[in-house]
């Protein structure tokens, strides 16, 4: 693929600066997009744990039915801040700014990205987003208690310190069109030689596709959210309908962002999978352009779809059945992407090893998420399992079980070229098959008993539903412990692990033409590319590189 | 960096006073229609002017009429999704 990316490296990244400091002083004020990235890694692992942590509480409060460790009103509290979390503060930004920022670069075959000093302040602006949240929990009013859609009429009535928890949000929507802008243009500019559109890794299509709807949907929520805050403090009555006002009108512009946010979410661990398959399977991937172009697909309907989150929401007849029929569209790019994957690895030579395990988990949990997803996004269903566990159910096996799956794959995959060291294969292993046994008894529950009846965000519930719930709440500590196993290993192996290779899994990208852990410009010449991405013809010759 | 804006092409400020003044005669009129009481069509006036607005906007003070065909494409691709957000809206409200 490369010529002339032999690296005689002295120096990695972790020994060399951007800038005259030393110490924490040359994290904080560095530009090298590998730094920034890693300093991403430790805060959204953060508060991934802090959500993680809420969640185990909310699943010992149900454990039985009536008032068991905490109070009605903390208990919303607790729901409205793992959403919250999770969403604005996890998965969101998660996967383009940790892994699009350390490999989007190396993986062009470029030194940095276009704008290395926003890219900085992208971070800044996430943690001041991420300290206003954390203000708005110890305020006079008390933490929000919302839910995180923040739907009104009930966002602008109650007490709780909604304008400042929503302004969080808004701040970490710049965050989020910052990278945006940062990663479109690096993908347009900063290509090494030989390099066309359909010579980049699949990750960075997805990245890019990614990119786009952060940059054309991100302003719809800030925007919607300044109206909240309007509302709140001035009473200017657009959404209350006493004044002229429309709350549905709410609940579509909320929708307009967040439904493409979803697709945030998922596109860059689609992306993951497209580079983790073809290199355990040793065989270039089925469909490089069908796969390419799915993931612009997907970007552009996910546009379409909204308004299935509100089919009991009064909207009228018309646009539900339209909503309901575009929203089976986005079925066909993804059934695209996951026929290639498999067929990628029909006749494969695979290799198991942990980062494929993770995504063999993804690919089953995914399609219980997607086809559950079809039974929420039809009308006719919808109206009986709106507002119940079964949706819960659903978002936690697309959400958690699709991109949070990935999140651990792409650590487990990118792990021995960002730290040098390699981790315990045979306990990240156990890792995979404990989360897939754990992760199902914890949600898998939830689709029955929101099939029975059980009302999402309820603190409460009938002795009925008791039995569901216990197996629910025993699953959530074998994933408690699932996550010490996952996180442990990492943690362990960034400091004590052995020294890994350039190329521990054979991967044939740019990312595994350089050191491990890459030198300060990822590159001490830039490659010129000579073949296709995923050409494993060059294996042999990469070996030789190495030596 | 001199160099560079003087290859462009430059706008005077008479154009720049006289799209200034356009601007704030299309907001009147804005506001004198909100005032008549047209029905449905009073919004498709107010988007029209808007529109108009906007593309005065974004061709004059942001320069997009000088710029390379790539960020007219991007623009076009962005204001195109617009349009369809607000079409698949109104199925909503008009129906409603």
């Amino acid at each position: 693929m490369a010529n002339g990316t032999i690296a005689v490296s002295e120096k990695s990244f972790y020994e060399e600066s951007t800038n005259k400091h030393s110490g924490i002083l040359a994290w904080l004020l560095t530009t090298d997009h590998k730094r920034i990235g890693l300093m991403y890694l430790y805060t959204i692992s953060g508060f991934f744990i802090v959500g993680v942590i809420l969640g185990l509480l909310m699943r010992l409060e149900l454990i039985a039915p009536g008032e068991t460790i905490v109070s009605a009103q903390t208990y919303n509290t607790f729901f409205t801040l793992h959403g919250v979390i999770m969403i604005f503060l996890f998965i969101v930004p998660g996967l383009p700014a940790i892994f699009g920022n350390f490999f989007l670069p190396i993986q062009l075959g470029a030194k940095d990205v276009s704008f290395p000093r926003l890219n900085l302040l992208s971070w800044y602006v996430y943690m001041i987003g991420a300290v206003l949240v954390l203000v708005s929990l110890f305020l006079p009013g008390g933490p929000i208690d919302t839910g995180w859609t923040f739907y009104i009429p009930y966002s602008v009535r109650t007490g709780t310190n909604v304008s400042l928890a929503i302004f969080a949000a808004f701040v970490l929507g710049f965050s989020s069109i910052l990278t945006g802008i940062n990663f479109v243009t690096t993908v347009h500019r900063l290509r090494a030689p030989g390099m066309g559109f359909f010579r980049m890794p699949l990750f960075i299509w997805s990245i890019y596709s990614t990119a786009w709807i952060q940059i054309i949907a991100t302003p719809i929520i800030g925007i919607t959210i300044l109206l909240v805050i309007l509302e709140r403090a001035f009473g200017v009555g657009i959404f209350d309908p006493a004044l002229g006002g429309d709350p549905i009108l709410y609940q579509h512009l909320f929708w307009i962002y967040s439904h493409p946010a979803v697709y945030i979410m998922i596109l860059p661990a689609m992306g993951v999978v497209s580079e983790i398959i073809p290199t355990f399977a040793r065989r270039t991937i089925f469909g490089y352009k069908a796969i390419a172009f799915s993931s612009l697909a997907i970007a552009f309907v996910g546009y379409l779809v909204w308004a299935h989150h509100m089919f009991t929401s009064g909207i009228s007849d018309t646009a539900r059945i339209i909503f309901s029929l575009l929203t089976f569209i986005v079925a066909l790019p993804s059934g695209v992407k996951v026929f290639n994957w498999v067929a990628t690895m029909y006749k494969g030579s695979i290799d198991p090893k942990p980062p494929l395990l993770w995504v063999m988990a993804f690919i089953v949990l995914f399609s219980i998420g997607g086809l559950t997803g079809l039974v929420v996004g039809s009308l006719a269903t919808d109206i009986h399992l709106h507002d119940t566990y079964f949706v819960v159910a659903h978002f936690h096996y697309v959400m958690f079980g699709g991109t949070g799956t990935i999140f651990f794959a792409a650590l487990y995959y990118w792990f021995p070229k960002m730290f040098g060291r390699m981790y315990n294969i045979k306990l990240a292993n156990w890792g995979v098959g404990l989360f897939f046994v754990a992760f199902n008894m914890l949600y898998f529950p939830k689709f029955i008993l929101g099939y029975m009846g059980m009302p999402r965000r309820y603190f409460d519930y009938l002795p009925e539903f008791t039995d569901l719930h216990v197996i629910s709440t025993v699953g959530s500590w074998l994933m408690g412990i699932t996550m010490i196993i996952v996180f442990g290993n990492i943690f362990y192996s960034a400091f004590k692990g052995p020294k890994a290779p350039r190329n521990p899994w054979g991967g044939v990208t740019l990312e595994w033409h350089t050191a491990s852990p890459p030198p300060l410009e990822n590159f001490h010449e830039i490659p010129t590319v000579t073949r296709e991405p995923y050409d494993f013809s060059q294996l042999e010759e990469m070996n030789d590189e190495s030596k | 960096m001199h160099q560079e804006e003087t290859n462009h092409h430059s706008t005077g400020y008479g154009t720049y006073i006289l799209v200034w003044l356009a601007l704030i005669a299309l907001t009147s009129i804005t506001v004198t229609v909100a005032g008549i009481d047209f029905g449905m069509v009073a919004l498709a006036i107010a988007m029209l002017i808007a529109a108009i607005k906007s593309a005065l906007v974004i061709n004059i003070f942001m320069h997009i009429k000088y710029e390379e065909p790539i960020f007219k494409v991007f623009l076009l691709v962005s204001g195109f999704t617009i349009v369809v957000i607000f079409v698949l809206t109104f199925l909503d409200v008009v129906n409603r």
